[in-house]
């Protein structure tokens, strides 16, 4: 589905990925995991085709994304800081995003279940972050997209919310979508994520499932498994 | 954002025309005031919209370049936005009270139209020049730092450089050279072609007389004309080059 091969990008003398392989197949939930500045959002970002890498190649239903847009029907992306511009309603946005995407009727759905009702008509500026995020949250989900990036979803939820996403990314995983999640949060990783993939230094350290992983360094507990290969590697 | 700074510019604009028709009542002497106003004020008021706007609305291009969209389709969409918005305030700010005094029943009519081509022409070529300086730099003081002094450059400083050269070189044969350093810059070609059309030889000075030489009136305006889309199609160019090259 996503096949990343030999990636390097670095910014100005910073090498932030450093010969990156990755495939990530259909179906099932995928987390990008690594500390700050490690290049979670930097592969994420190639592979929507916003970063542009100096080497490498990258395949999305072999498809390579150089010089491409149209493959971009198929990734819904929920991106880490929602940029919106802050003089156009809530409502205005969403009718916008479908007019460039096609029709849809979810977001109703969607609006319904994170209580976004009272907001519909006020200006994206003047909104509170978490409330921006749960609107991040509608524009994703609510095409049928076959793979979805979610870049840090859980910034600024509060626990209502933060269940209600969990749920919304089972019913997903359910479809059979192939989801694709950077975050911190080893406890939400640990609850929804299939597979990880963990990142260092633009190099990639693991890969494989938790289970894997809490093996092959001997811990019981996930957040000291990442500690583990954190420390054996001078992070 | 945009929207209520155009209407500003074209009552601006509306205010201008009114006043100069008020004051002067000819229409052909307004239309040559009109020139030198349009001629420094036009490529000034393309360069400070094309790189606010470009910063401006910086965010939401993000939003746009995670959708299946051509990344050329989105910048030059944006700068054609701003190139058609700001020529509109310019057609009609201008066109309406021109056309109150009774543009169509004097002979002022073409000279009037050409110069709302040639501020047309003007205003797409430096919005895309601002386009092209906002997008080369991430710094939002440096570029419009930078787009400020490539228009003072372009309006101001030189004209001033050309006379010097043209008096240190005076002994020098220097036809050649006035032509190409006019070519240079898309105002002096906005002013020359203006001037060759109205045919006024006391004001066409040394560029214009050459230019006048060399090529006669009409083939000197196709010339010119040439030029001025020769400057729109360049900098477009490169907005697509470099928009496609960009990291986000």
């Amino acid at each position: 589905m996503v096949e990343i091969t030999n990636l390097y990008k670095k910014f100005g003398k910073n090498e932030v990925l450093n010969g990156i392989n990755l495939s990530i197949q259909a179906g099932g939930i995928f987390a990008v995991l690594g500390p700050n500045g490690s290049g979670k959002t930097t592969i994420i970002k190639t592979i929507l085709g916003m970063v542009i890498p100096e080497k490498g190649s990258i395949k999305v239903f072999d498809t390579d994304v150089k010089n491409n847009s149209a493959y971009r029907h198929k990734i819904d992306y929920l991106p880490q800081i929602a940029n919106f511009p802050s003089n156009l309603k809530v409502s205005e946005l969403i009718k916008m995003i479908k007019d460039l995407r096609g029709h849809t009727n979810a977001d109703l759905n969607l609006i319904e279940k994170f209580k976004l009702q009272p907001f519909l008509n006020k200006k994206l500026g003047t909104l509170s972050g978490g409330t921006k995020q749960k609107v991040n949250i509608v524009l994703t989900f609510m095409f049928n997209s076959p793979i979805i990036i979610l870049d840090e979803p859980t910034t600024g939820l509060d626990p209502i919310s933060l269940i209600r996403l969990k749920d919304l990314i089972d019913a997903e995983k359910a479809k059979g979508k192939t989801i694709i999640i950077t975050s911190h949060i080893m406890s939400f990783v640990e609850e929804v994520a299939d597979e990880i993939v963990f990142i260092l230094e633009g190099k990639i350290y693991f890969k494989g499932s938790i289970a894997e992983l809490k093996a092959k360094t001997n811990q019981q507990d996930f957040e000291h498994a990442i500690a583990n290969i954190l420390t054996e590697n001078h992070a | 954002m945009r929207s209520s700074w155009s209407y500003v510019y074209f009552a601006f604009y509306l205010l201008l025309g009114i006043v100069l028709l008020f004051l002067n009542n000819d229409l052909s002497k307004a239309v040559i005031t009109l020139m030198n106003v349009i001629i420094v004020l036009v490529p000034l008021i393309g360069t400070i919209f094309g790189v606010m706007y470009y910063y401006n609305s910086k965010e939401f291009t993000e939003l746009l370049l995670a959708q299946p969209l051509k990344r050329s389709s989105i910048f030059l969409g944006q700068y054609l936005g701003v190139a058609i918005s700001l020529s509109m305030s310019l057609i009609l700010g201008l066109g309406l009270p021109f056309i109150a005094y009774g543009l169509f029943k004097s002979n002022a009519i073409w000279d009037f139209s050409l110069l709302l081509i040639v501020g047309v022409f003007l205003t797409f070529i430096f919005s895309a020049l601002a386009f092209n300086i906002a997008l080369s730099n991430e710094n939002k003081i440096k570029g419009f730092g930078y787009a400020i002094l490539m228009w003072l450059f372009l309006a101001i400083i030189y004209d001033g450089l050309f006379l010097m050269s043209l008096i240190l070189f005076e002994d020098y044969p220097l036809d050649k050279v006035s032509l190409i350093g006019t070519m240079l810059n898309p105002i002096d070609l906005s002013r020359t072609l203006i001037l060759l059309k109205l045919d006024i030889s006391a004001l066409l000075g040394y560029t214009g007389a050459v230019f006048k030489r060399f090529f006669g009136t009409n083939f000197g305006l196709i010339v010119s004309f040439v030029m001025l889309i020769i400057w729109v199609i360049f900098p477009v160019l490169r907005i697509t080059y470099k928009s496609k090259r960009k990291d986000f």
